[in-house]
């Protein structure tokens, strides 16, 4: 009874209520790091097509968070990432169905496209946009944060996960990376960002590479060798020639985020996850 | 508010930039295949006049009418289809962000429907050797819009219907009267591509 007392009340219509707003608002609003790195993109940017282009793109953004309207049409499915203490409780209903609930609402009630097929095959649209993708962590403490990553699927589908060997080293994912992006060309609505998942197991190499994205860009790992291997790579990508919209150019990529795990002795897997400029993200601490 | 620090480019220079032989073209669709043969990879469009939207769905459904030998829900012959699904629009807009989504996604239905006579198609990103061989073979051309600005874009479209398969959702057919909709010539009936020859003068590496 002592330890359910110190237990931290959270009612759902809290988290349904958050959820909603962050739908809207990762969808409206571009976040700072990226309206700074297309400036950044327009001043550099040696193709004259591809300056008219991150141009556009600016002023489109403006024009979407000027009239509340959606930056892109791909609005996303709703990728969650929770991060729970274990002395938080939730009262009210189950905390899944709180998150998916606001889901709901943020699309309806936002004018936000409605994206989600209920089964891969048969493919029926939900037309809510649930259910979201939800990823759950439980950490010691009474917060509760979660973390708002709509995803589109332009960009979705380019993106690649490989098993290295240990022995391709950090020459193999480099490799991996450079031929995930230039495959990759014009699909992903260039100039993107690009999060990679390096360790783990084969799913918790995705998940990293997800979770990447969710960093700023203007952030560099902590890690030296990470950090070193993020800044190689954006400016070997580049030097792709992808560029704007993929009609040639210098910013192919706004920025490289990497995260790293432990992994098994046999192996390397590596997961790349592509995202375009809009790379929606919000967050809230409840 | 962000500033913007360079002047806007005249088509002239945009022109230069591409090769020097490019042209400016105003379009009203729809447009016959003889139409088509006047642009060419790079050339910039302000297209006007009535295209249709489709996208994955819809274009699986389009196929499956034919295989059944029943009429298409409209005539395709000369028409535009811009791969889009839009957002639904706001109490005073005419639509929702419209951007144009991937287009090799319609790779596998493409090439019957420019054999119907469609003359023209509206998306980003690459697209397969059977449609470029349709395109070369029938007269179709492959325009780009700009990915990621659906806000914008949404601006030049001055009326929506929806004409078939409503219950697609966003996926649904919808006809729409577009205006100076700004747009580049990305595969010609020539079989030129812009993303190859733009990206060959920005490349460092092989």
């Amino acid at each position: 009874m002592e330890a359910f007392k110190s237990m931290r009340d959270i009612g759902v219509n809290t988290i349904i209520e958050a959820v909603r707003n962050m739908c809207m608002n990762a969808n409206y609003y571009l976040n700072e790091d990226i309206k700074q790195a297309m400036q950044r993109g327009l001043s550099c940017e040696k193709s004259p097509i591809g300056a008219e282009i991150i141009d556009k793109l600016i002023t489109n953004a403006e024009l979407a968070a000027k009239k509340k309207v959606a930056i892109c049409q791909d609005t996303g499915m709703a990728v969650v990432f929770v991060t729970i203490g274990q002395e938080v409780h939730i009262s009210g209903g189950s905390l899944s169905d709180a998150i998916n609930e606001g889901v709901r609402r943020g699309y309806s009630e936002g004018y936000l496209r409605k994206s989600v097929v209920s089964d891969p095959i048969e493919r029926k649209n939900t037309g809510d946009n649930t259910p979201a993708v939800i990823h759950y962590e439980i950490i010691t403490g009474d917060s509760l944060k979660i973390e708002l990553a709509p995803k589109g699927f332009g960009s979705e589908n380019m993106s690649a996960l490989r098993m290295l060997k240990p022995s391709d080293g950090i020459e193999g994912v480099k490799s991996f990376i450079l031929e995930t992006v230039d495959k990759a060309g014009p699909n992903p609505c260039p100039p993107i960002v690009v999060g990679v998942g390096i360790g783990g197991t084969m799913e918790k190499a995705s998940i990293l590479a997800k979770r990447a994205l969710l960093r700023p860009i203007n952030i560099r790992s902590g890690i030296e060798y990470v950090k070193n291997l993020e800044n190689e790579m954006l400016q070997k990508i580049n030097e792709l020639g992808i560029g704007p919209a993929g009609l040639g150019g210098i910013n192919t990529a706004l920025g490289v985020n990497v995260e790293t795990y432990p992994t098994h002795i046999a192996g390397l897997p590596v997961a790349v996850n592509i995202s375009c400029h809009v790379t929606r993200h919000a967050e809230v601490e409840l | 508010m962000l500033k913007l620090n360079y002047r806007r480019l005249s088509s002239d220079e945009v022109r230069k930039h591409i090769g020097g032989k490019n042209m400016h073209h105003n379009v009203l669709a729809p447009f016959n295949s003889d139409a088509v043969k006047e642009f060419r990879a790079g050339d910039t469009i302000s297209l006007s006049g009535i295209i249709y939207t489709a996208r994955d769905a819809a274009h699986k459904k389009l196929i499956e009418l034919l295989s059944q030998n029943k009429a298409l829900p409209f005539d395709i012959k000369n028409q535009t289809i811009y791969y889009v699904g839009p957002c639904p629009s706001r109490e005073d807009e005419v639509i929702g962000s419209a951007g144009p989504t991937t287009s090799y996604r319609m790779d596998a239905y493409a090439p019957t429907l420019i054999q119907l006579g469609q003359t023209g198609m509206i998306g980003k990103g690459l697209r397969g050797e059977s449609v470029i061989n349709a395109m070369k073979e029938h007269g179709a051309v492959y325009f780009g819009a700009i990915g990621g600005a659906g806000a914008l874009m949404a601006q030049c479209i001055i009326s929506q219907e929806i004409i078939a398969f409503p219950e697609l959702g966003a996926e649904a057919i919808r006809k729409l009267e577009v205006e100076n909709f700004p747009l580049t010539v990305i595969i010609d009936c020539y079989g030129n591509n812009l993303y190859e020859i733009g990206k060959a003068q920005f490349r460092k590496c092989k």
